[in-house]
């Protein structure tokens, strides 16, 4: 079984993450992709409130499909997370402790990663109406007018996600091609 | 002549992107279970599982498959005998893309000004579509909801001849282990080769609307196709780029002639979630 983590991580479970390792995210996760990053990385610049305290959060870079009456949320998978490699280690530097996405990251991002202690998760692309069941909560709390793009707040309960990147320079994508690889 | 109402074109649109974005095509689900059974990684194992999983509460809900519902890009193959009556036809084709992504819960991904304002067009709207006149009074259409995850890892090449059939294969590989998890593995290698530099493109992004485990008609292309595949599969990436021999479930090749000065190469990935659907008026 999977190991099981309450949000939000702690110095201790990120010090125990292994690159590979399976586990199932329970609490509240943030919702950011491109146009939200974006804003943020303005704010931060100009000293304005941020939408959430970034402060040992984790971020998943998703934008759902729209929820169905009577559901939480619509399809709700990982985008690429290469896009928002240009701002991440600026949130890392205030906090951020974990990510969600898919995908692999620039070495930027991975230095950041070691240097603040943060952990690069992958959930599994196009899974979206699948993850969607393991979402609780959904709610809009910034830049609304995004759309699809709007920072959310999300509670969810036994979240599958994988550790793609831990604080020890463990590379799952690397190491998985590594051991499949051949050379003919 | 006859007649085609511009209403039908709207609603059969509407049907086409509705049901492309609930139901993974058959051939392509055959292939995630057989990948399944086959796979030789755990994790990539249970990546198939889960993809399978994924595309039964999809059907199951008619939940979209995936939150990326895609650009809708249609294809028509427009009988020359056919009249379009009652409006005008792309008028027609972008009401059945909003309609369907309004009332089917799906994700408008459209943005307008794409270098600076970046405001959604809030419908999916514009469709993006291509029009090919061919015999007959039929008109076929094909919807095919477009991720932004594979597209991104699309690649032009302007080889030129010397380049030769390895040049091909090197170029291949080389695209499809570069893009690594970003585009969804397992995916399907969508290959256009010849033509000019916007025909290649065209012809590796229909090579993806061909049903997984069918080849070219031309043995040699087919012989290809086979040998990339294999090829592809030892690059080691396997689903979602965790490892494994599923890295791709099809190469598909295209190939139209080309200038002496050149041989274009286009690569088009498709994702595992490889929607699309057709229909005949």
């Amino acid at each position: 079984m999977p190991e099981v983590i309450n949000l939000p991580l702690s110095e201790k479970i990120i010090t125990e993450l292994k690159a590979g390792d399976n586990v199932l995210l329970n609490g509240v996760i943030y919702v950011a992709r491109d146009a939200a990053h974006k804003r943020i990385i303005e704010a931060l610049e100009k000293g304005q409130p941020l939408p959430f305290d970034l402060k040992g959060q984790t971020i998943y870079y998703m934008g759902p499909a729209p929820a169905k009456p009577g559901t939480v949320i619509g399809s709700a998978g990982p985008t690429s997370s290469y896009r928002m490699d240009v701002y991440a280690p600026r949130l890392m530097a205030v906090g951020l402790k974990g990510m969600i996405g898919k995908g692999q990251r620039t070495p930027s991002v991975l230095d950041a990663m070691k240097k603040y202690r943060a952990v690069y998760f992958a959930a599994i692309g196009g899974t979206g109406a699948l993850l969607s069941k393991s979402i609780k909560k959904a709610e809009v709390i910034a830049y609304e007018e995004l759309g699809a793009e709007a920072v959310r707040k999300l509670e969810v309960a036994n979240f599958p996600v994988t550790v793609i990147n831990d604080i020890y320079g463990g590379d799952l994508y690397q190491q998985g091609k590594a051991q499949y690889k051949i050379i003919s | 002549m006859r007649d085609i109402d511009a209403k039908e074109v709207t609603n059969t649109v509407t049907r086409l992107f509705l049901e492309a974005n609930y139901y993974l095509p058959d051939d392509v689900l055959e292939a995630l279970k057989k990948a399944g059974d086959t796979e030789e990684s755990p994790a990539g194992k249970e990546v198939l599982a889960q993809l399978v999983k994924n595309v039964d509460i999809a059907a199951k809900d008619q939940i979209a498959l995936c939150q990326d519902c895609g650009a809708a890009v249609v294809f028509l193959e427009l009988g020359q005998e056919v009249h379009v009556v009652g409006g005008d036809l792309t008028n027609a084709i972008n009401e059945g893309v909003r309609v369907a992504y309004e009332k089917g819960y799906l994700r408008k991904s459209m943005v307008k000004q794409p270098f600076s304002a970046r405001a959604n067009t809030k419908d999916n709207t514009p469709a993006i579509i291509y029009t090919e006149i061919v015999p007959g009074d039929k008109l076929k259409i094909t919807a095919v909801p477009k991720g932004g995850g594979a597209e991104n890892m699309s690649r032009l090449v302007m080889l030129t001849p010397s380049a030769g059939r390895q040049g091909i294969i090197d170029n291949v590989l080389k695209i499809v282990d570069e893009a690594g998890s970003n585009p969804c593995p397992p995916i399907i290698v969508g290959v256009g080769i010849g033509g000019t530099a916007e025909k290649t493109m065209m012809l590796a992004k229909k090579s993806l609307l061909r049903k997984v485990g069918e080849h070219n008609a031309d043995p040699e292309v087919a012989d290809l196709e086979k040998e990339l595949l294999e090829k592809v599969n030892k690059l080691g990436i396997g689903p979602m780029g965790y490892g494994g021999r599923t890295t791709a479930l099809a190469v598909n090749i295209e190939v139209f002639p080309a200038h002496i000065a050149g041989m274009p190469l286009a690569i088009n990935l498709n994702c595992h979630s490889a929607r699309h659907k057709e229909a005949v008026i």
